[in-house]
């Protein structure tokens, strides 16, 4: 087994680290002591990310921005307020986009880096014109893409889609 | 449809994707591609009561009847499946904890699953979305499993009445979630750029990508066994397929790493990586006592030198199949009743043994032949 081994860059007899690097599709080894090789960033096990939402959130209330936007505006729907969001992270309901919408997209650039919606457009039951208009956008882009990709059976269901949409 | 208290009646017992049949199965062990969805008029999860729950729940299974996907599927509703077939569902990566419910409670009124008879899709109801529809499939599969969702999603769409924002796109109950309400994930087996240290570069490399990785049983669980699950960051401002290709696009890459990293260790260090590789395998052989972690450490070198073909005789489904069936949930089953963790480290270790000695023998000749090759080496 592995006996006593030296660190490659103190010296000191107790290297636990030891490195493979791939150079060129070339392998070296070198052996470091824990030290050396937390100050050369190398650790075994990747460590697992902090939950980005509560970051970003703790980190707009410290620049104050977000209390100021969010304000002490309460859902007219569940009754949730910014400072119950704050805590879990989970806003309260569908209507709360509404309640929040002015303070929303600062902390959705902030998540996503964008804070538009371009997928799928939904069609609700009783669809006003220019929801039918994105959705035939939305599935024309489909149709060019199933296309594209040569997946024909999906272009001929999206086309159908489109027919039952589309005035006659 | 009745009350449903076993898994003949979810298609495959709910574990097709560990059957390695995908695309580079010995280096990706599934897709999974879910999207979130919620009904207007009724709290999100978390701030639902239980009549909304209920309402949820009733409109749900009033759309299965009409969506030739779910129809004549098995819907299970949690509060009334036993406790034990719970935590299996879960072990099998098919509800999330979310609908578990407290330990030691009952779960939450209205939550429930639904699995569809004639595609590996499944809907959970009353999860911290009112509905996440899901598809889990073995190997890398991201087209195929968005495209089934997709699907189901469509028809879900024509009967019931979304929660949906002309800017931000569908709603749901946290804002990592919203827009398209998508998250692709793809479970990996890097030890190759684990044991070279290539890992925390390349992990840092798909984080400024947008993407994020987590491990074996998603958030907040640590990475064992270089096991990971890579996927996306974002849900909004990119449309679902550039979502899917994005992915797909990075973990291909990591792919092709992974390969060439695991080329590199057996071709300049291949006495240290036979050795690690033997070493698990003994252990894993004749070990009386294996925790779960311990086993899944033991499990990444095997299965790396399975797929560099050290191990000739073992196969990947043997191998994903360990990694379900040795949760505690699992042997309790196959022993009928609860289990100490001491018991179920001897289970474990039991069930390991007998699997590699009836799936995996390696012959013992092979083993010399590659010694005596390593002998006549300078």
């Amino acid at each position: 087994m592995m006996g006593d081994m030296t660190c490659g860059s103190c010296g000191s007899t107790d290297a636990v680290v030891h490195l493979t690097q791939i150079v060129n599709d070339e392998m070296s080894t070198h052996h470091l002591c824990e030290k050396c090789a937390a100050e050369k960033g190398l650790e075994s096990a990747p460590q697992m990310q902090e939950q980005p939402l509560l970051d970003v959130l703790s980190k707009m209330t410290q620049e104050s921005v977000a209390e100021r936007d969010w304000g002490n505006d309460e859902c007219s729907f569940c009754a949730m307020t910014y400072k119950d969001f704050k805590k879990t992270g989970r806003l309260g309901c569908p209507h709360c986009y509404e309640t929040f919408g002015t303070a929303l997209p600062a902390l959705l650039r902030r998540i996503h880096g964008g804070s538009k919606h371009v997928g799928k457009v939904y069609l609700s039951p009783d669809p006003s014109a220019s929801e039918m208009e994105r959705r035939l956008e939305e599935l024309r882009r489909r149709l060019e893409r199933a296309v594209q990709t040569e997946d024909f059976e999906r272009a001929a269901e999206i086309r159908d889609q489109i027919n039952t949409l589309e005035p006659v | 449809m009745g009350l449903v208290n076993d898994f003949e009646a979810i298609p495959d017992h709910g574990l097709s994707w560990l059957e390695a049949s995908g695309e580079h199965s010995d280096i990706v062990l599934s897709t999974r591609v879910r999207i979130a969805r919620n009904l207007q008029g009724y709290a999100f999860g978390p701030r639902a009561r239980v009549n909304d729950r209920e309402a949820v729940l009733k409109q749900f299974k009033h759309s299965v009847e009409r969506s030739d996907v779910l129809r004549g599927g098995a819907l299970l509703e949690m509060p009334k499946v036993p406790e034990r077939m719970r935590r299996i569902l879960h072990e099998r990566r098919l509800v999330t904890r979310d609908l578990l419910g407290e330990a030691g409670d009952d779960p939450a009124h209205g939550t429930a699953v639904h699995f569809s008879r004639r595609e590996p899709v499944s809907v959970m109801v009353n999860e911290e979305d009112h509905l996440r529809v899901q598809s889990l499939l073995s190997g890398l599969r991201l087209h195929e499993a968005w495209d089934i969702v997709d699907r189901l999603d469509e028809e879900l769409g024509r009967e019931l009445p979304f929660a949906y924002h002309p800017e931000f796109g569908f709603l749901t109950s946290c804002p990592t979630n919203v827009g398209s309400g998508l998250r692709a994930s793809v479970f990996m087996h890097l030890p190759g750029l684990v044991e070279t240290r290539e890992i925390t570069a390349a992990l840092k490399g798909i984080t400024e990508l947008g993407l994020t990785f987590r491990g074996l049983f998603g958030e907040g669980s640590d990475v064992v066994g270089s096991f990971f699950q890579i996927s996306n960051q974002t849900t909004l401002g990119r449309t679902e397929e550039d979502l899917v290709d994005h992915l797909d696009r990075v973990v291909r890459k990591l792919i092709r790493d992974e390969a060439k990293a695991r080329q590199v260790l057996i071709r300049d260090a291949s006495a240290e990586t036979e050795d690690k590789v033997w070493r698990a395998y003994g252990t894993l052989r004749y070990a009386r006592l294996l925790s779960f972690d311990e086993l899944m450490g033991f499990l990444a070198p095997v299965r790396m030198g399975m797929s560099l073909k050290l191990l000739p005789g073992l196969r990947v489904y043997s191998l994903n199949k360990m990694m379900v069936f040795t949760q505690l949930a699992h042997l309790e089953q196959a022993a009928g009743r609860e289990l100490s963790i001491e018991e179920s480290d001897a289970h474990r270790a039991a069930y390991v043994r007998r699997v590699l000695a009836t799936e995996g023998e390696v012959s013992p000749s092979d083993d010399e032949s590659r010694g005596d090759d390593q002998s006549a080496q300078p």
